[in-house]
């Protein structure tokens, strides 16, 4: 049951009961480029990276992508990096666990990106997609497709902050370019 | 699949109808009291013992031959949340006065067609005449069972009492009574020598002589592991090995009434909560997984206050740069309303963080009291129970570590063995902002203290034989602090004193490193000569660089960087300074030597987050002579070996 959320769109991530979130997780798949020739090698891998900052009053505070997979306070966990993708049938090939509960209190909004490691612009890229799931129950919450997205190397996909108590989605969609999460940082914070 | 309980343990209950058979080094009386949800025991009538032996749902039968529980949990009224198993030894002195005397009990839990399920042996008893063994227990509707041990020095009425029952001191008298009539069949025997269980050969020992005195008890034990070689084979022992080390101390634990509150609530932490394949190899990675939590919970604490202290002086210098607001009452109540928010965020990063280290801490205190030898603080119980082990432990503690957040807190701080970098015991200034001691002399002293008490237990931990230590103490300044490795006969030969001694030393382990990279290079171990020790070789080097040539420092350097690998490890107790004559030379070696200190110190860095850890060594309490005691069960055990 997958929500596609239109740009902008908020999520508040309460639970029908009324409790609160408390653990999301961001996956990002794609196909793999197609073997090309006899040799392997020679194939143009494409390696899409999935990355999340974590913001304390619009001042990134940490980061957490392939080259520093966990947050310094251990909340936010990247499982490691793909480099070629998978099968392009739905699976998750990069993931980000984070653990709400464990945030840091001064942390109010943390941001996930994808960038195309090998260059690639997302009109090059197959079955490519990134969501946002309750890591509790496995709901989907927030679904991109990302492959047809123009001629963009990177995403800017959505952000969870606090509200109140609890936390709010917001998906963001934004089209952005760069190599790594250090090209975007401008680009977030006109969105935070 | 069979779980090998430490104490503390739970594990699921599959099946309804269990058999818990009892074996211990002597006669003992078993018994079972079923609680209710809060623990306690409502009455007499709900105490199964021999002269008692059935009430619904559970049995308490014992022969000659082995004494057993059987339950039938289905069968068993909704009021029952809790049945303890008890174990008591006979008042009337058929058997060992004290637990502590005779080999440790061994409960194994089995299903209905005979299946083991867990096993669990009460390790670390001395004084107890009575215990609650294990729990079984009822969370969510479903049955567990807990490895509980806690021992009791009065006996059955001070246990009795503690369940809750009010007339302790009858019923106790009762079970006694009924124990003691020759009809009643309960008392279990001595385990017959192919009886698995505790040590089937141990018992045999301890009844021959029940009132030996504890030295020549704990020599006995010590000897234990040598018999079958050397005494023909006769006394085998039977224990499996991962149940060889295990722990703890009769004494902290939560009374029993306390974790009748833990149904359906959270349970507390328990000792060995961790992946692994043995409870070693769990506690091993627990320790670790607290270590990375403690770090973590430290950055998130110091990222939040860190980041507060910064809002706070940017809105300052805000309302300072306009002079509109810099002046008069509106400017004074910003102020005050910065201040507040950044103390309202510190003051929610404290709490987060006081959660986090109450729950750390929590653990830390269970695990503490489960840890093995080689895991353990000098002051622990388990090194009154020392004997020589069989196996290589995992790790060694070198000391505790911990945050100035909460100095309480310690993490042992575990190294793998064998030690893949030297150890080098800074006698110089401390570097950190620890203490400044003075005195270099005193320094000097407590480096050498510190040396020792770390080749202590390194020998201390590894099986008979397969450790030994040599000593360079070229101006034989360190012969007091030396005095328990020599006394006990744990060194082959005296400390090397003198350039030509610290030559020789040097040669004959240079020799042996590189006949050993040979034979490892070539796959032809068997080859090598007759007169090389393959056991791990311990260097300790006290007042480097006195005695040492150029040829002499270039040998220690090769054997810093070669040795590990091929077990040839490095001790030096050294002040950098006195080595400044050799000049950058000697960083290389120094860089390869893991740093420890003789006084806390904060030189180690997590590999998580990079915080700087306080390092506190691992040395026995004053006044306390257990280093030179386990050092002497040492060399009794080699001497037993005749190694």
């Amino acid at each position: 049951m997958s929500v596609n959320l239109s740009k902008g769109q908020g999520v508040s991530l309460q639970k029908a009961d009324g409790g609160s979130l408390s653990a999301v997780r961001m996956g990002l798949g794609w196909k793999s480029a197609p073997r090309r020739g006899l040799f392997r090698s020679r194939t143009k891998e494409i390696d899409l990276d999935a990355s999340a900052v974590l913001y304390a009053d619009g001042q990134p505070i940490d980061d957490v992508w392939f080259n520093h997979l966990v947050s310094n306070d251990g909340s936010v966990r990247h499982t490691g990096d793909n480099l070629v993708g998978g099968a392009g049938t739905g699976g998750d090939d990069e993931t980000i666990l984070v653990d709400l509960e464990r945030v840091p209190v001064h942390i109010d909004q943390i941001v996930f990106t994808v960038n195309s490691f090998s260059g690639q612009t997302f009109a090059e890229v197959s079955n490519a997609f990134c969501r946002l799931i309750d890591d509790t129950t496995g709901q989907e919450l927030a679904r991109y497709t990302l492959d047809g997205g123009g001629p963009y190397t990177a995403q800017i996909m959505a952000k969870v902050h606090r509200v109140g108590a609890g936390w709010q989605m917001t998906a963001l969609g934004l089209p952005s370019n760069g190599r790594t999460i250090q090209d975007l940082y401008p680009v977030i914070a006109t969105v935070l | 699949m069979t779980a090998e309980l430490v104490r503390g343990q739970n594990h699921p209950l599959t099946t309804s109808r269990l058999e818990i058979r009892v074996s211990a080094g002597g006669p003992v009386v078993v018994a079972a009291a079923l609680g209710g949800p809060d623990g306690r025991v409502p009455g007499p009538e709900h105490v199964v013992h021999p002269g008692a032996p059935r009430v619904p749902g559970v049995t308490v039968a014992g022969t000659a031959e082995a004494g057993r529980v059987g339950v039938e949990l289905d069968a068993l009224p909704e009021a029952v949340h809790r049945i303890s198993v008890l174990l008591a030894l006979p008042p009337d002195g058929r058997g060992p006065a004290r637990f502590g005397a005779a080999a440790a009990p061994f409960l194994a839990l089995a299903g209905a067609a005979g299946e083991e399920i867990a096993g669990f042996t009460v390790t670390g008893l001395d004084a107890e005449t009575a215990l609650v063994a294990l729990e079984l227990y009822r969370r969510r509707g479903a049955w567990r069972v807990r490895a509980v041990g806690q021992g009791y020095a009065d006996g059955l009425p001070a246990l009795f009492r503690d369940l809750g029952l009010e007339a302790a001191a009858e019923l106790a008298a009762l079970v006694a009574a009924a124990a003691a009539s020759p009809a009643a069949d309960f008392v279990l025997a001595p385990p017959r020598p192919s009886h698995r269980g505790a040590g089937g050969g141990r018992h045999t020992a301890a009844g021959e002589r029940p009132e030996e005195p504890p030295e020549d008890r704990a020599a006995h034990r010590a000897l234990a592991p040598a018999a079958p070689r050397a005494a023909g084979g006769t006394r085998v022992d039977y224990r499996h090995p991962a149940r060889h080390t295990p722990p703890p101390p009769p004494v902290p634990a939560p009374p029993p009434a306390a974790p009748a509150a833990g149904d359906g609530a959270p349970a507390g932490p328990v000792a060995g909560d961790a992946s692994g394949w043995t409870p070693e190899e769990r506690l091993y990675n627990q320790v670790w997984g607290m270590f990375e939590d403690l770090a973590r919970s430290a950055a998130a604490y110091r990222s939040a206050v860190g980041f507060a202290e910064s809002r706070l002086e940017r809105e300052l210098d805000a309302h300072l740069a306009d002079p509109a607001t810099r002046v008069g009452p509106a400017a004074d109540a910003a102020r005050a309303a910065a201040r507040a928010r950044r103390d309202g965020l510190v003051d929610r990063a404290r709490a987060v963080l006081d959660r986090d280290l109450a729950q750390l801490t929590a653990e830390a205190e269970v695990v503490e009291h489960a840890l093995p030898p080689a895991f353990a603080r000098w002051d622990s119980p388990v090194w009154h129970g020392y004997q020589a082990p069989l196996e290589t432990p995992l790790a060694l503690r070198l000391g505790d570590l911990h945050l100035p957040e909460r100095r309480g807190l310690r993490i042992p701080m575990l190294v793998r063995l064998p030690l893949e970098r030297g150890l080098w015991v800074d006698c110089g200034r401390a570097t950190g902002s620890g203490t400044g001691r003075a005195d270099p002399a005193e320094l000097r002293r407590l480096a050498m203290d510190c040396a020792v008490a770390h080749a202590a237990r390194l020998l201390a931990v590894h099986p008979v034989g397969d450790y030994s230590v040599h000593v360079i103490d070229p101006a034989g300044s360190a012969g007091a602090a030396l005095a328990p490795l020599l006394e006990c006969g744990a060194l082959s030969r005296p400390p090397a004193a003198g350039a030509q001694g610290v030559a020789t030393v040097l040669t004959e382990l240079t020799r042996r490193v590189d006949l050993v990279q040979m034979a490892v290079r070539s796959g032809a171990a068997d080859a090598l000569p007759p007169d090389i020790d393959t056991a791990e070789q311990l260097l300790i080097v006290n007042d480097f660089p006195h005695g040492f040539d150029d040829r002499a420092v270039n040998r220690l350097r090769y054997l810093a960087d070669e040795g590990p690998s091929v077990g040839v490890h490095l001790m030096m107790v050294a002040d950098r300074e006195d080595a400044r004559g050799f000049g950058p030379l000697l960083d290389p070696l120094w860089r390869s030597l893991l740093r420890v200190t003789p006084v806390p110190d904060d030189h180690l860095a997590d590999p998580w987050v990079h915080h700087a850890w306080t390092y506190e060594p691992s040395l026995a309490p004053a006044g306390s002579d257990v280093v030179r005691r386990v050092l002497w069960q040492v060399g009794q055990a080699r001497r037993a070996y005749g190694r």
